[in-house]
C-alpha cells in the first residue's frame, strides 16, 4: 500500500511544482565529492583513448568531436557482449527495494545515489537509443537524449558507487548494480574520462607490477624495515626470499600493505607466520600486486594487469599461489582470473604442506586466501597461540564487501579471530556478513580530494562501529582488506576516534608463540603487552 | 501554566515538527526513507537526527548547558557537516526550533507572562546554535586534518627511503 502522508505533512504541502524533473536537473560538481581527472600520461602508458589534460569541474571536458558516436557504439558492443547488462537494462520494475540500501544514498541523502536511479542514468539513454518505445515516446517512456550534461552526470555518479553490491542482495531480480557501474566506467574510459586515483595506479601496475610503482629494490627495502621491527619485538631475524625459482608457493598480496600503516603490521604478520611454519614460499617483486585497479577501469584492463600472476607462477615454477588479505583482489582472482588468463594447468591443486589439507575450492584457479589457509592451520592445531596477548583489544569484525558478500568468506576470518583474541563483539545484524556496509572508499575512491564523499559513504559502517564501541568498549576494527585498512583509519578518526584499524594477521602474529622467540613485551605496534602493563602498574 | 509546562505537554508534537523541518532540508525522494524510525543502523541519519532532537529539546527544557547535550548535537551536526549544505543551512535547524515553538504556542506566546520566559528560552536556543557552530568547525577541521595526515603518511616512507629524514641514533 502506498504510504499516506501524515496530517502535518498534508498541511504543509507545497503546491509549487518542482523546478525540474531529475532527468532535467543537471549535475552540480561539489568540492570533496569527486576525484581529480586522469592525467594524459597515465592513459598513454596503457594505450587508452583520448588522453588529455582535463578537469572535472571545468565546463569544457575537451571531448573528441564524435564522443556521442563512441559512447553509443560502446553501449551497443556491451549489450551484445554481456547478457547481464542487457537484462539489467530491461528488467528493473522500479520497486524501490534497493533505494535505501546504498551507503552513499544513506550518507549523502542524494536521490541520484539510490541504486535504481543510478542505473536509470544509463537506462534512460539505453531506452532512447536502443528501444522502440523509447524512440517513439521519449520522456514518457523514461527515455532521454545523451547530452554533455548526461555524460557529466554519469561521471559524477559512477564514481560515487563502490561496486559493493549491497543493493543487489535486496533486489528481487538480482540486478547487480556493480556491473552497471562497471559498464558505466568502461564507457567513460572510451572518452579518456577516468579518475587519476585509478588511472595512475593502473599505469604503475602495468609498468612496475604494483599500484604504488614500487620497484624491486624498494619492495625489498620496505620489507627490510619490517624485518627490523620484527626482530625488535621477537628477537628473531627473518630472511624471506624474493623471486626464488623452485619455491613451492608464490605469495601475492596488495602492495598497500608494504607501504603504509596499519597494513604494514599485517605484512609483518605474514612474514612471522610463514617463518614459524617453515613455509617454502617466495615473494615476487614483479607479481607484486594482488589488487587490481584495472577492475575499476574496464574488463580488458583488469585482465591485462592480472596476467602477471599466473605468468610469474609459471616463471618461478611454483606449485600453487597463496594470496594475502585483500577484498577486491580476491573477487578478481577467484571469479575472473581463471577464465581471463587460465587455465593454470601448470600448477597443482593447492595442498597445505603443514596440514595436508587439499583446497578443493581452489581446484581450478590454484590460489588460496591466507584467511582460509590460517583457519585450516588453527583447526589442525598447528599454531601455538596466546590470545591473552591481545587482551588490550576489544575487537569487532568488518566484513569487506568483495570477500564477504562477493565470495561468501564469512566464517574463516571469524574462526581465526576467535582463536587469537579473547574479546570479540559482532556489529548489529543488518550491518555484517552479506549485508555488510562498505567502507565508502572502495573501487579506487580512496583518494584524499573526495574526503567528504568518503566520510558520508562510510557513515553507515561507522555508525555500527560506534554502537559496539559505546556498548562493549570495542577499540579495534579488524578486517581482511588492504583498502579497508588504509581508509577505515580515516573514517574512524572522523566518526569514532577511539577505534583503531588492523588486519587479521596482525592479531594472529601478536598471539602466535614463535619457536625460540624472546619474551615479548610489546605488540607489533610497539605498544606494551597487557601482561607487561599489569606488571608495571603493580610495581 | 508556565512556558516549560506548555512545552513539556506538547513535547512530542514539537519534536516531530522540528524533525520534519530537518527532513525538509533533504530532497523530496530522500524524505520517506529518513522517516523510518525503527532502523537505527540502516537509517542512521533519520534515527540519529530524531534521537538528537529529542535529547536537545529535553536539555533545553531542563536548562542544561549546550556542552552537556553535545552528544545529541554531534549525532546531527557531524553528518550535516559533510553533506552538501552550506554551513548556514547545515545549522539552520537549531534556530528553526523557535518558529516551531511559537507556532505550537499560538496566541499564548503573546501573553505578557509567557513572553519573558519565551525570550529566555529562545536565548538558550541561540546559545545552542553558537555551540553547534563550534562543533561544525571542529568537524570541518578534522576533515582537513585527516587529508593532511594521509598526505604526510604517504610521503613519510618516501622521505625516509630517500634518506631525507633519519631517526636520531641513541
Amino acid at each position: 500500500m502506498a504510504k499516506l502522508p501524515k496530517p502535518e505533512e498534508l498541511s504543509k504541502i507545497d503546491l509549487t511544482p518542482p523546478k525540474t524533473d531529475w532527468m532535467d536537473t543537471p549535475v552540480v560538481f561539489k568540492e570533496g565529492m569527486f576525484c581529480h581527472g586522469s592525467k594524459p600520461k597515465s592513459l598513454e602508458i596503457v594505450d587508452f583513448p583520448n588522453p588529455r589534460e582535463w578537469r572535472p569541474a571545468d565546463a569544457d571536458w575537451k571531448l573528441p568531436e564524435n564522443w556521442k558516436e563512441i559512447l553509443l557504439e560502446g553501449i551497443a558492443d556491451r549489450l551484445k557482449k554481456y547478457r547481464s547488462f542487457r537484462l539489467f537494462m530491461d528488467i528493473c520494475v522500479r520497486c524501490g527495494a534497493c533505494a535505501d540500501k546504498c551507503h552513499f544514498f544513506i550518507g549523502t541523502g542524494d536521490p541520484k545515489n539510490m541504486p535504481v536511479l543510478r542505473a536509470e542514468l544509463i537506462r534512460s539513454v539505453y531506452r532512447k537509443e536502443f528501444t522502440t518505445a523509447g524512440r517513439i515516446f521519449g520522456k514518457m517512456a523514461g527515455a532521454r537524449e545523451l547530452t554533455v550534461d548526461v555524460l557529466k552526470e554519469w561521471w559524477y555518479y559512477f564514481y560515487q558507487c563502490t561496486e559493493c553490491r549491497r543493493c543487489s542482495v535486496f533486489c528481487p531480480y538480482g540486478i547487480d548494480q556493480a556491473e552497471i557501474t562497471m559498464i558505466g566506467r568502461e564507457l567513460l574510459n572510451l572518452l579518456g574520462l577516468n579518475i587519476e586515483w585509478i588511472a595512475g595506479p593502473v599505469s604503475n601496475c602495468y609498468m612496475k607490477g604494483n599500484h604504488l610503482g614500487l620497484e624491486p629494490h624498494t619492495i625489498i627495502g620496505n620489507l627490510e624495515y619490517m624485518l627490523d621491527d620484527i626482530e625488535t619485538v621477537t628477537g628473531k631475524r627473518i630472511k624471506p626470499t624474493f623471486n626464488r625459482k623452485g619455491a613451492e608457493i608464490l605469495f601475492v598480496t596488495p602492495s598497500g600493505d608494504l607501504f603504509a600503516d596499519p597494513g604494514t603490521y599485517t605484512a609483518m604478520g605474514y612474514l612471522m607466520l610463514f617463518e614459524e611454519l617453515g613455509l617454502d614460499y617466495t615473494w615476487s617483486t614483479y607479481a607484486s600486486e594482488g589488487g587490481n585497479f584495472g577492475f575499476f577501469t574496464s574488463n580488458e584492463m583488469a585482465k591485462r594487469l592480472n596476467s602477471k600472476i599466473y605468468a610469474e607462477a609459471k616463471r618461478l615454477g611454483v606449485k600453487w599461489i597463496l594470496g594475502g588479505e585483500c577484498g577486491h583482489m580476491w573477487r578478481v582472482l577467484s571469479q575472473y582470473m581463471d577464465t581471463w588468463n587460465g587455465p593454470a594447468d601448470f600448477l597443482e591443486v593447492p595442498k597445505s604442506p603443514i596440514t595436508g589439507t587439499v583446497f578443493e575450492n581452489a581446484k581450478s584457479m590454484k590460489m588460496v586466501h591466507v584467511a582460509e589457509f590460517t583457519a585450516d592451520l588453527i583447526k589442525n592445531n598447528k599454531l601455538k597461540l596466546d590470545p591473552k596477548r591481545n587482551d588490550h583489544l576489544k575487537v569487532t569484525w568488518h566484513d569487506s564487501c568483495n570477500v564477504a558478500r562477493g565470495m561468501g568468506m564469512l566464517e574463516e576470518p571469524r574462526y581465526v579471530l576467535k582463536n587469537v583474541v579473547n574479546n570479540f563483539y559482532e556489529m548489529p545484524e543488518d550491518t555484517i556478513r552479506e549485508k555488510t556496509f562498505c567502507c565508502g572508499s572502495g573501487t579506487g575512491l580512496n583518494a584524499s580530494e573526495d574526503m567528504d564523499l568518503r566520510m558520508k559513504g562510510g557513515y553507515p559502517r561507522a555508525n555500527a562501529v560506534k554502537f559496539v564501541a559505546e556498548h562493549h568498549g570495542v577499540n579495534m576494527l579488524a578486517n581482511v582488506c588492504a583498502i579497508d585498512r588504509a581508509t577505515l583509519k580515516a573514517l574512524m578518526e572522523y566518526w569514532v576516534p577511539s577505534v583503531g584499524v588492523c588486519g587479521l594477521h596482525e592479531l594472529v602474529a601478536n598471539a602466535m608463540i614463535m619457536t625460540g622467540e624472546k619474551e615479548r613485551t610489546t605488540d607489533l605496534r610497539g605498544e606494551p603487552l597487557p601482561s607487561v602493563q599489569a606488571k608495571e602498574e603493580k610495581a | 501554566m508556565g512556558l516549560k509546562e506548555h512545552l513539556q505537554e506538547n513535547r512530542s508534537a514539537i519534536v516531530n515538527q522540528w524533525f520534519e523541518t530537518v527532513v525538509g532540508t533533504y530532497q523530496e525522494e530522500t524524505r520517506g526513507p529518513l522517516r523510518r524510525q525503527n532502523a537505527p543502523f540502516t537509517n542512521p541519519v533519520g534515527f540519529n537526527t530524531l534521537q538528537g532532537l529529542e535529547g536537545l529539546f529535553e536539555g533545553l527544557l531542563k536548562g542544561m548547558l549546550p556542552s552537556d547535550t553535545s552528544r545529541f548535537l554531534d549525532g546531527i551536526v557531524r553528518i550535516r557537516a559533510v553533506q552538501d549544505f552550506p554551513p548556514s543551512e547545515a545549522l539552520q535547524f537549531i534556530l528553526q526550533l523557535k518558529t516551531v515553538v511559537r507556532s505550537k504556542l499560538g496566541e499564548t506566546a503573546q501573553e505578557p507572562a509567557m513572553a519573558g520566559e519565551l525570550v529566555s528560552f529562545e536565548s538558550s536556543i541561540d546559545d545552542l546554535a553558537l555551540f553547534a557552530f563550534d562543533l561544525y568547525m571542529q568537524c570541518r577541521e578534522t576533515i582537513y586534518d585527516i587529508k593532511a595526515k594521509e598526505a604526510r603518511s604517504m610521503t613519510f616512507r618516501l622521505l625516509q627511503k630517500a634518506q631525507l629524514i633519519t631517526e636520531n641514533q641513541e
